[in-house]
């Protein structure tokens, strides 16, 4: 749901900034910092924003399980009705916002999303768990932080800085929703 | 999505499997502590009742409230239609105070699309006569689709009294968009003339039978008896129709274990309907209820959150 991610779909436009190894040592990496931030799996919760933080934050919950040797609960959020540029679109249908059964209430909740741009998405995804509980703690984890923000929202743990100009766009391929994994920047000046 | 929803005639089965997606997410949200969400805020909505209403009127406020809208309500009882004022007069006074969408219930047939051609505001319609009531439809297949995972292919018989019954009007179109094979009964009096070119045009059968449709329904809507629309002498008693046409507790045993039973409400008990079939494990009589208020979240959600340009 980043607005970054609705680039028309031209598989081969532009250039690969992150291959396949690049997203999986980011990927890594984030789960360490997760884990040593929070002192272990304790109390976590993963929950990503659709469409692509959801598989993000299962594979970031799979790595902190092979890790610490518990499961980490995961959940995915849809901030569909919280945005605040509803009125600039025509509607859709929202996506499912499922939590685990432990709830939110008292957790640490990671949100993971995929790029990290305006922060107006993160800003609707706090509102949305403000309606859903009360956790402990908030942190933010995306894979890639292109800059060009519009709130005062920063990420705790960010996969890769990537400059970018606003003409471009930042698009992000998965292997569950895509068939590969990269990510590509498009547009812009040449 | 068309700007208004005024008959089934105004949504495409695409339009009513997004309108079924965004239900399900609402109908999680009645569950949850907050039942609020922010994406009306700042929109108001009127509720214009012309006729009676608990069910209806109540569930497109609290769907409007849960989306963070204003809702007004207004009923014709102590408003100045009862003074005299003609019913353009009365819109056009109450939307240019500002509203942003319209839900009216009326007595005549085609009210709603009369109003929805002076206002440029979003109109629903909540009811108009022996017409439409289109969210009813929407209801009542979203009710049916989570019950039974689809309704494509499925035999759904609708019973009771057709002629003054618009939520039979507006099911029969949205069970056609959705693949449901339907068979209406009535008695000969309360078939709608005209009722079998029509049905076969529209894709379902029509029979005075009920205990020959039973036992091949996948799921059964009673209709209810109106009896203010009606001037008397449709059937000799009452008791001669629940023979006929009621779904009794003999019935209930010749219906397939676990068919599905729904009535749009409210239900005349002994009449079209026993207790034994309304208290029914299979009734999903209150299922419905509740579904009203998710449905009506979504038909609100998506005619009145998106572009100004639409609205």
């Amino acid at each position: 749901m980043s607005e970054a991610t609705t680039a028309p779909d031209r598989p081969d436009e532009g250039r690969v900034v992150l291959d396949e190894a690049d997203i999986a040592r980011a990927l890594t990496r984030i789960s360490h910092e997760i884990i040593e931030h929070n002192k272990g799996a304790e109390g976590l919760v993963l929950l990503g924003l659709h469409t692509r933080g959801v598989p993000l934050a299962k594979r970031i919950a799979v790595r902190i399980a092979e890790v610490e040797g518990t499961p980490v609960p995961t959940g995915s959020l849809d901030v569909t009705m919280y945005r605040d540029d509803l009125r600039t679109h025509p509607t859709r249908a929202p996506h499912r916002t499922e939590l685990p059964a432990s709830g939110i209430d008292g957790r640490t909740v990671v949100l993971v999303d995929d790029v990290l741009y305006s922060g107006r998405t993160i800003r609707a995804a706090l509102d949305a768990l403000s309606d859903l509980g009360r956790p402990a703690a908030v942190r933010l984890a995306v894979l890639v932080d292109r800059g060009h923000r519009e709130l005062p929202i920063r990420a705790d743990h960010v996969g890769k800085n990537l400059p970018t100009a606003r003409s471009e766009r930042v698009k992000l391929r998965l292997v569950e929703t895509d068939g590969v994994d990269e990510v590509r920047i498009t547009g812009g000046e040449a | 999505m068309r700007k208004h929803l005024l008959s089934i005639d105004d949504v495409t089965a695409d339009d009513i499997g997004a309108l079924f997606e965004t239900a399900a997410e609402m109908h999680d949200v009645q569950r949850r502590e907050v039942k609020k969400l922010p994406a009306l805020r700042g929109r108001t909505v009127i509720n214009l009742f012309f006729e009676d209403s608990t069910r209806t009127r109540s569930s497109f406020e609290i769907a409007g409230k849960w989306l963070s809208a204003d809702v007004i309500n207004l009923s014709a009882k102590g408003s100045s239609t009862s003074k005299g004022e003609s019913l353009r007069d009365t819109l056009l006074t109450v939307t240019a105070m500002g509203i942003d969408g319209l839900v009216m219930r009326h007595s005549a047939s085609g009210a709603a699309h009369q109003v929805a051609g002076w206002l440029d505001i979003p109109v629903i319609n909540a009811g108009d006569g022996m017409h439409e009531h289109p969210t009813q439809a929407l209801l009542d297949a979203y009710t049916l689709t989570r019950h039974l995972g689809s309704v494509e292919g499925k035999h759904v018989a609708i019973v009771g009294d057709l002629t003054h019954s618009r939520v039979f009007r507006s099911n029969i179109k949205a069970l056609a968009k959705l693949g449901a094979r339907v068979t209406v009964v009535a008695p000969p009096t309360l078939m709608p003339s005209g009722v079998g070119p029509w049905s076969a045009e529209a894709g379902y059968a029509t029979s005075y039978d009920l205990d020959a449709v039973l036992p091949t329904a996948d799921a059964v809507m009673m209709l209810r008896v109106q009896k203010e629309r009606m001037s008397g002498g449709y059937f000799p008693t009452a008791r001669e129709y629940t023979v006929g046409y009621g779904l009794t507790r003999s019935r209930l045993a010749m219906l397939k274990p676990g068919t599905p039973i729904l009535h749009p409400g409210p239900m005349n008990r002994g009449l079209e309907i026993s207790p034994d079939a309304a208290d029914a494990a299979s009734s999903l009589i209150l299922d419905q209820v509740s579904a009203g208020v998710a449905v009506r979240m979504a038909v609100l959600y998506h005619l009145l959150a998106g572009e100004e340009s639409l609205a």
